[in-house]
């Protein structure tokens, strides 16, 4: 085994201590001089057209600097796929769902603008609203975009092998539909910017975003901007999930204020904001019919999905194909049908949240597996042991597994859970559970059509060779991106990790598409690791040139410069360092070059030394229709054990117990690691158990806060014992691949299962309300009894 | 119409005019410039911004900064000393229990005020008292450990 001196231990995050005492800024702590405080004008009505907007009552309250609306932004069209583009910065003829942006007014301050969009008059004629995929799809419904007959955003149909012939030869056949709700992805800090338009024309954008590359090409396209002239920088962004890994209206009506103003402009959603932005996870209904041999051999899915989609596209057009495309992992199916449409409700956007896609048709398919396991009397472990992909296996749908863990996770929960004792041997109202997880490691394509690299990274030694400056567009929102990649940076120059010093989420600093489809460490990375060797490298030539020895013959480790052969003179060298510091203490001493001395060498020799690096993927396969939706250069996998109690006379779930392991490929950062999987399982317990974004009748949300929208509390969360796999990804920097999204994928089902396990009821519908299952519970026992009247 | 108060800031006395609507967390934020509390919901429901007051952990959103008059504030930037970060700081950066850091400044003050009252709390007392702060990146037990190694230290 490779010994590491920095990666693959458990290092603190380098913004820890900053984030400990408050120092760490985030967008809401920023301000500049002359600041203006923005505020938007949003639709109160689900669908209405607007015949005509006044804004003279609010430009002529003292204080306020601009108002802006369609007529000054303009009609040009974007969203998040090119594919898809069917959004204006402001309404131009009609709203679509309540909080609809109509217009934006920059003031001295808050109060002032806020009351100056309050004083923007809109008269509107109301339509239907339509507020469910129902109300959508009904002959004769009005559309929410012209463009889009009968409401269907995105209709999707993929066929792989032949599903009716290979359904027609299997021993069990199963049809079951399973409903979720709409989610929130409820980071605790809302979205905020400030947007800075100078004099020459260059625009700045501070942004709590995930994704400062596309948010730059968005804002410049909607604005009408050259690229190069609009500077995105993120500050410390407190979580993301999905929600903000695209421009938002808000983001782009700062800058045009600023424009307008001449003056930066601050703008902060409040929680209702954003619930009303959303753009999380969908709401999804899955109808599977799964056929498997009597062995348990998986054979073929037939599947149909339905999305409420909301008012606009957003991701829209990516969750449709992942909610299929994701199925094709962790096992060997070689037959799978899938035909799904989205549908445009009068609702706000929904979008990408943690697992893509793919959280709810797993959840629906794992459970379906679970039954299937139970017809057949197998136990469900050995159903999935015995369909498992394995490493160098290529899925129906092209997507090729060239590392792959599966089997040691499934083994990992199974032994560390107790599974074996617990299983069907548990009293009634508690109960075990269990369900594997497949996920991308980074999108195999950009969200535009392009030959771009997905990053570029620089590794600049300082010019006295103290520290190694990484510059990486990439977004650290909470993850610890900057502290893998300084890790790798350490570890691939042979230098401490406190030599290195990270500059990041700035799109001055090259391309990088962000933290999203879990991509960073796999992509990023991979790019940093480059970087940093190049820069190796280069100080290596100047040494070599000034010992008159090849560069084979030395290397860095720990800071200090290793020769392969003895006996060789450094003293040349460490006289000309030290003649540069006459008068400093605590220079190198002893036999051994320091790296720092080697480094300050090689700028004398040749200028500032940088080292770069790119990633790009390789061809991933896949030429069918969406194909680039599920294709990635490498896949993440896990495995999940859940024991939960239900109180059989309330409903209510406790989760007791959770076991999961996660194939990581190879851990930079353990502790990161585990605090990913953590992370996801609460996610996912929060979906099972409380959360829902709820409407009434008219559109509105009438759970946009924290007290109504249940997110999981200390109390609500088990411990959990996390178990790294790593299968040492060949196409990962060390062997590196995703596990921010894919650790979520077993849980729901885990927790489904389990439940079935306590209460011999499977649950086709989320969240697991303690109403839901209380109402199932009676409902059951009412069938026994009346099943023993009749007998 | 501002109100002259008297309030005690992390072991500094300020004397203040302001406005009878604001905050405690925007006087706070906007006029001490302390902006390591955090405003998450401003309902009270997140405990982002929390702070303690004569020692009790509170939702400064939910205060008015006319409350505070005469009484004595920490917050998170008053914990660090020139000896180095609080022991419960330190704990958190070592154990993983900060990921976006967005929830921490809350989540550290109501593990202080706990383990103020209660020096060797166990695991379920430790989760109680920060259930009013939620954290949506970690899972919550990186944190609970966190806390946890800080009470079997005393």
């Amino acid at each position: 085994m490779t010994e590491y001196s920095t990666i693959n231990s458990r290092a603190p995050k380098i913004d820890a201590p900053d984030k400990s005492t408050g120092k760490a800024k985030f967008i809401n702590d920023l301000n500049m001089e002359n600041q203006l405080y923005g505020a938007l004008l949003q639709s109160p009505l689900a669908h209405a057209k607007i015949l005509r907007i006044d804004t003279s009552r609010a430009e002529a309250l003292p204080g306020v600097k601009a108002v802006i609306t369609a007529a000054d932004a303009g009609n040009i069209k974007y969203g998040v796929s090119p594919a898809r583009y069917d959004e204006t910065l402001f309404c131009i003829d009609k709203v679509r769902y309540i909080g609809d942006e109509i217009a934006a007014v920059a003031a001295v301050d808050l109060e002032t603008a806020e009351k100056a969009a309050s004083l923007i008059d809109v008269e509107y004629e109301e339509l239907p609203a339509l507020l469910s995929i129902e109300d959508a799809t009904r002959e004769g419904a009005p559309l929410i975009h012209d463009e889009y007959p009968r409401n269907i955003c995105a209709d999707v149909h993929q066929e792989f092998g032949n599903v009716e012939a290979a359904l027609a030869e299997c021993d069990v056949i199963r049809t079951d539909t399973f409903t979720s709700k709409m989610q929130n992805c409820a980071f605790i800090e809302p979205q905020g910017c400030i947007a800075d338009y100078d004099h020459r024309g260059y625009l700045t954008l501070y942004t709590s975003t995930q994704v400062p590359h596309y948010t730059q090409r968005t804002v410049a396209m909607v604005l009408n901007m050259p690229v190069g002239k609009v500077r995105v920088m993120k500050p410390y962004v407190g979580g993301g999930f999905g929600a903000k890994a695209s421009a938002s209206a808000m983001e782009m009506a700062a800058c045009l204020l600023s424009k307008k103003s001449g003056k930066p402009v601050k703008m902060n959603f409040i929680r209702e904001q954003v619930f009303l932005h959303s753009r999380s996870r969908h709401k999804f209904i899955h109808t599977m019919t799964t056929g498997v041999k009597k062995d348990g051999t998986i054979v073929a899915l037939k599947h149909h999905c339905t999305l409420e989609g909301g008012a606009y596209s957003s991701f829209g057009i990516a969750t449709i194909y992942y909610a299929g495309s994701l199925l094709g992992g962790p096992y060997k199916l070689q037959h799978m049908k899938y035909d799904a449409q989205r549908i445009y409700t009068n609702k706000p956007a929904c979008g990408a949240q943690r697992g893509h896609g793919g959280v709810i048709a797993r959840a629906a398919w794992e459970q379906q597996l679970d039954a299937i396991a139970e017809e057949l009397g197998m136990d469900p472990i050995e159903l999935r042991l015995k369909n498992m992909m394995n490493n160098g296996d290529t899925s129906c749908n092209e997507l090729y597994m060239s590392s792959f863990g599966m089997r040691e996770c499934i083994e990992a929960v199974r032994n560390q859970s107790g599974w074996q004792k617990k299983k069907d041997a548990l009293p009634r109202g508690k109960g075990v559970g269990m369900a594997c997880g497949f996920f991308v490691s980074g999108s195999g394509f950009p969200i535009y059509r392009s030959e771009t690299f997905h990053c570029t990274a620089s590794v600049k030694l300082t010019e006295d060779g103290g520290v190694a400056h990484l510059f990486t567009a990439s977004a650290d929102i909470g993850q610890g991106s900057d502290t893998t990649f300084a890790m790798i940076t350490a570890e691939a120059l042979g230098i401490p990790l406190h030599a290195v010093k990270v500059s990041s989420g700035d799109t001055d600093f090259g391309v990088d598409l962000g933290a999203y489809s879990s991509r960073q460490t796999l992509m990023t990375g991979f790019a940093v690791k480059q970087a940093a060797e190049d820069a190796k490298r280069k100080v290596i030539e100047v040494i070599a040139d000034e010992l008159r020895i090849s560069e084979k013959e030395i290397d860095v480790k720990n800071g200090k410069i290793v020769f392969k052969n003895a006996g060789i003179d450094i003293s040349g060298i460490r006289s000309k360092y030290r003649k540069e510091h006459r008068g400093w203490h605590s220079l190198p001493k002893g036999n051994q070059l320091s790296f720092i001395e080697a480094a300050r060498i090689a700028f004398l020799e040749r200028g500032t030394i940088i080292g770069q690096g790119e990633y790009r993927p390789r061809f991933l396969g896949g030429t069918y229709k969406g194909a680039a939706v599920g294709t990635s250069p490498a896949y993440g996998c896990s495995a999940q054990v859940v024991e939960l109690s239900v109180d059989m006379e309330t409903g209510k779930i406790t989760i007791d117990r959770m076991t999961d392991a996660h194939d990581c490929g190879f851990a930079i950062n353990k502790t990161s690691v585990e605090g990913q999987m953590q992370g996801s399982l609460l996610m996912g317990v929060g979906e099972a158990l409380f959360e829902e974004v709820k409407f009434d009748n008219k559109g509105r949300i009438l759970n946009p806060n924290f007290s109504e929208y249940k997110i999981p509390t200390a109390l609500d969360m088990p411990n959990i014992t996390p178990v790294i796999v790593e299968s040492n990804e060949p196409y990962g920097p060390y062997g590196a691949k995703e596990v921010g999204e894919g650790a979520i994928m077993p849980t729901i089902p885990a927790i489904l299962n389990a439940l079935y396990d306590a209460t011999g009821i499977r649950f086709t519908e989320l969240p697991l309300t303690p109403e839901r299952v209380y109402k199932a519970i009676k409902q059951k026992i009412l069938e026994t009894e009346s099943g023993n009247s009749e007998k | 119409m501002k109100k002259l108060i008297s309030v005690t800031v992390n072991e500094k006395r300020y004397e203040l005019a302001v406005d009878s609507n604001m905050t405690l967390v925007d006087m706070l934020r906007e006029e001490l410039k302390l902006t390591g509390t955090k405003k998450g919901c401003e309902l009270g429901e997140c405990g982002a911004c929390t702070v303690l007051m004569d020692g009790k952990p509170v939702s400064s959103c939910l205060l008015l900064a006319i409350e505070a008059d005469n009484r004595e504030i920490v917050t998170i930037e008053g914990l660090e000393t020139e000896k180095g970060l609080h022991p419960i700081q330190q704990a958190f950066v070592e154990k993983g229990a900060i990921q976006c850091g967005f929830c921490t400044p809350g989540m550290i003050l109501s593990a202080k005020a706990l383990l103020e009252n209660n020096p060797n709390p166990d695991e379920h007392e430790i989760r109680k008292a920060i259930s009013g702060n939620l954290c949506r990146c970690t899972g919550y037990q990186k944190i609970v450990e966190a806390i946890q190694s800080v009470s079997s230290d005393k």
